[in-house]
């Protein structure tokens, strides 16, 4: 009985969204036998203990908790009310055949070979077919126009450069003795013992992306949200996060492998497309809820807006000093840089320009390809210094 | 609390039994805490602890492996942690010379001397073998510290362990703990622990207690504290913790705080002493500047209200 009755709790914590593997089911009963029933509280805290594995599935248990273990006809209706819509097929996601047939047609042409070519080079030949559309601002393409930079970013590699890790794996121009290997070599041949050396293993940092998504950058976000799907791909840790008025964490729904679903999925969680912007507060939202939880590992922070905020720059210095001062290297890209008169003007800007390492534009592909390069080879200061005057005399 | 040397020692078997033991520990926990904890030893699975820093999550297998009287075994997580600092490592430079020895003996056979070289004579234990090894007082404590700070690997690394609470060294072969030991982890959450490892483990989420709780706590953990002084500390505390702040004060940070005004002979709060001693509660300076001043008068004198109303 109380078997059946867990069961049934699982699938409504399923129902609702919660990762509750079958695996974990045997561990629920089990647990509960064990603080046995007289309290309610215990129950509920065995059951917590097996099924929740995540701080931010507390309010759902809790919620299916009191629902469940309280009246269990309300449940049956509840559960009759939500069976229906999953048990259906989920409708088909949007796959434009469209996509399909140009991705098949693409693969006939004389694209390129995936081989593994070198990272550098990559990002230069997926784009060189195409020299027109690369100088082309986004906001003046046409729809086609627009479909063929989509598949451009698709193709896009960004090469991080890479750093020293802790750990380490064998190497020969390297400065520490790897014993390990030395003593198993010695004993396979004896005589003078021969040393093997080792090498920090290297890889990329974190990649933290944050993407303004209000009114002013429209037309840019959405290019560059496939922009963010591609690198989120092609690299592991990656976290992506969109602001307009308030902060949203997106990497898990970027993840997706379709891009048109992924996109798809973050459009209806994101509440605040296309209005106003508030930066500061975003900013300050990251700091305090994420950046202890995504920039332990000291990542590299690109900051993708054009710096025009809706609260009058309030409180964005302290917290662009914050978030420069937490992560490997700050990039800020911005789309108005495109023109030759931009100038700091706008309090936002001037907020912020003080405290990035460099300072890109990210209106064409030809900006975003620059930032694979750039990502390869820091430049502190690019795009910085020109404006440096201009800050200090105003 | 009267408990015989020998009902402490032995494993609980129900959650008040729980409570009491970490009690008698001098660890006041909330119930959904015990009943964790108590599911965690009856069904032998690690347990999983994530919660703010300063919440007591360390603590917790201290006070346990100390109220059980087993060994505490401790695992503090860095970035780069392998297995030579987490398991096990060969004595290399003895290992050296034997072989040295060996040849200058003349002895020729190769086998027999690499089976020598890599038996347990010449390797040295780390904390996760070490609690997989039996032990006269029961199964040790494990604690494996901060494991967010470990990389991936090593997180993939412990699936094994945890599991089946077995690890296999190469040149000897599988080593198994014929009693699995007491596990427990931590985590600050500087990054999500992947899921695989999670499923294998408990969970829960350690919160800031309740003003009562904490002012239990205090009296447990700064017994000298004046009770007024300990009140204003907890109203203090808890007011804080609903501000905006960078890094809320833990349970540690309050305790520390209590010890620190009793130091300095007070037995409550004002808005000077508030001032000068704030860097023990808060650890930012942006916080501290907020807070300082105007701001810590406010609250001090708000929680005063409440305090008048309330009696």
């Amino acid at each position: 009985m109380l078997a059946a009755n867990i069961a049934h709790f699982a699938r409504l914590l399923r129902a609702s969204g919660m990762a509750v593997g079958p695996d974990r089911m045997l561990d629920a009963v089990t647990a509960a036998e064990a603080v046995g029933l007289r309290r309610r509280d215990d129950l509920y805290w065995a059951l917590h203990a097996v099924l929740v594995s995540r701080h931010s599935d507390q309010a759902l248990f809790d919620q299916a908790f009191q629902l469940f273990w309280r009246d269990p006809e309300l449940l049956k209706k509840a559960l009759a009310l939500m069976l229906p819509a999953i048990s259906a097929p989920a409708p088909p996601l949007e796959k434009t055949p469209r996509r399909l047939a140009e991705a098949l047609g693409l693969q006939a042409g004389d694209t390129p070979p995936a081989g593994a070519p070198d990272m550098e080079i990559d990002a230069a030949l997926s784009f060189s077919d195409q020299e027109l559309l690369r100088k082309k601002d986004f906001e003046q393409m046409s729809l086609e126009e627009l479909n063929q930079a989509r598949q451009a970013i698709q193709k896009l590699r960004l090469p991080i450069q890479n750093i020293r890790t802790r750990r380490f794996c064998s190497g020969s121009n390297a400065d520490r003795v790897d014993m390990h290997a030395t003593l198993r070599q010695s004993l396979r041949q004896g005589g003078a013992i021969r040393l093997h050396y080792k090498r920090p293993r290297r890889r990329h940092p974190p990649l933290v992306l944050l993407c303004d998504i209000s009114g002013s950058m429209s037309r840019y976000s959405r290019m560059l949200l496939h922009f963010m799907h591609a690198i989120t791909r092609e690299q592991d840790r990656v976290y992506s996060f969109v602001f307009g008025t308030q902060l949203t964490n997106i990497s898990r729904w970027l993840r997706e492998r379709d891009v048109d679903d992924a996109i798809g999925r973050v459009a209806q969680l994101v509440a605040d497309w296309d209005g106003g912007t508030r930066i500061g507060h975003c900013l300050r939202e990251f700091n305090i809820r994420w950046s202890r939880r995504v920039m332990a590992q000291g990542p590299v922070v690109i900051l993708i807006s054009d710096g025009l905020d809706r609260d009058a720059a309030l409180g964005i210095g302290p917290e662009i000093e914050r978030l420069h001062k937490s992560c490997r290297r700050l990039i800020w890209l911005n789309p108005l840089l495109r023109y030759d008169a931009f100038a700091p003007k706008s309090m936002g800007v001037r907020a912020i320009l003080p405290h990035v390492d460099e300072f890109r534009a990210s209106h064409n592909l030809d900006s975003l390809l620059a930032l694979a390069d750039a990502l390869n080879r820091p430049q502190t200061g690019f795009g910085v210094e020109k404006f440096r005057s201009e800050l200090r005399a105003g | 609390m009267a408990y015989s040397a020998r009902m402490t020692l032995s494993v609980p078997t129900s959650i008040d039994e729980t409570l009491t033991l970490l009690q008698s520990g001098g660890y006041i926990a909330a119930r959904p805490l015990a009943t964790v904890l108590f599911l965690a030893l009856k069904l032998g699975r690690p347990l999983f602890l994530e919660g703010e820093a300063g919440v007591g999550k360390t603590e917790i297998a201290k006070v346990l492996a100390q109220a059980l009287g087993r060994r505490l075994l401790r695992l503090q997580c860095y970035e780069g942690l392998d297995t030579a600092s987490a398991v096990y490592e060969w004595n290399y430079a003895a290992q050296m010379i034997e072989i040295r020895l060996a040849e200058a003996e003349g002895i020729q056979d190769r086998h027999a001397l690499g089976t020598d070289i890599f038996s347990e004579r010449f390797m040295i234990k780390r904390p996760i073998l070490q609690a997989l090894e039996p032990d006269i007082a029961g199964p040790p404590v494990l604690l494996i510290d901060e494991i967010d700070r470990a990389d991936e690997p090593f997180e993939a690394y412990l699936l094994e362990v945890l599991s089946d609470f077995q690890v296999t060294v190469p040149e000897i072969g599988t080593v198994r703990a014929a009693h699995p030991p007491i596990v427990i982890l931590t985590s600050n959450r500087t990054r999500e622990i992947h899921d695989a490892l999670k499923r294998r483990c408990l969970y829960h989420w350690i919160d800031y207690p309740d003003a009562a709780r904490e002012l239990e706590i205090l009296h447990a953990r700064a017994p000298g504290a004046h009770a007024r002084l300990s009140a204003e500390v907890v109203a203090f505390v808890q007011e804080l913790r609903k501000r905006d702040l960078f890094k809320s004060p833990g349970v540690a940070e309050s305790i520390d705080w209590a010890s620190a005004l009793t130091a300095l002979d007070k037995i409550a709060l004002d808005p000077q002493t508030i001032n000068d001693t704030l860097g023990v509660l808060l650890k930012y300076q942006d916080d501290i500047a907020r807070i300082q001043g105007g701001e810590a008068g406010k609250i001090l004198e708000q929680i005063r209200t409440q305090s008048d109303t309330a009696a």
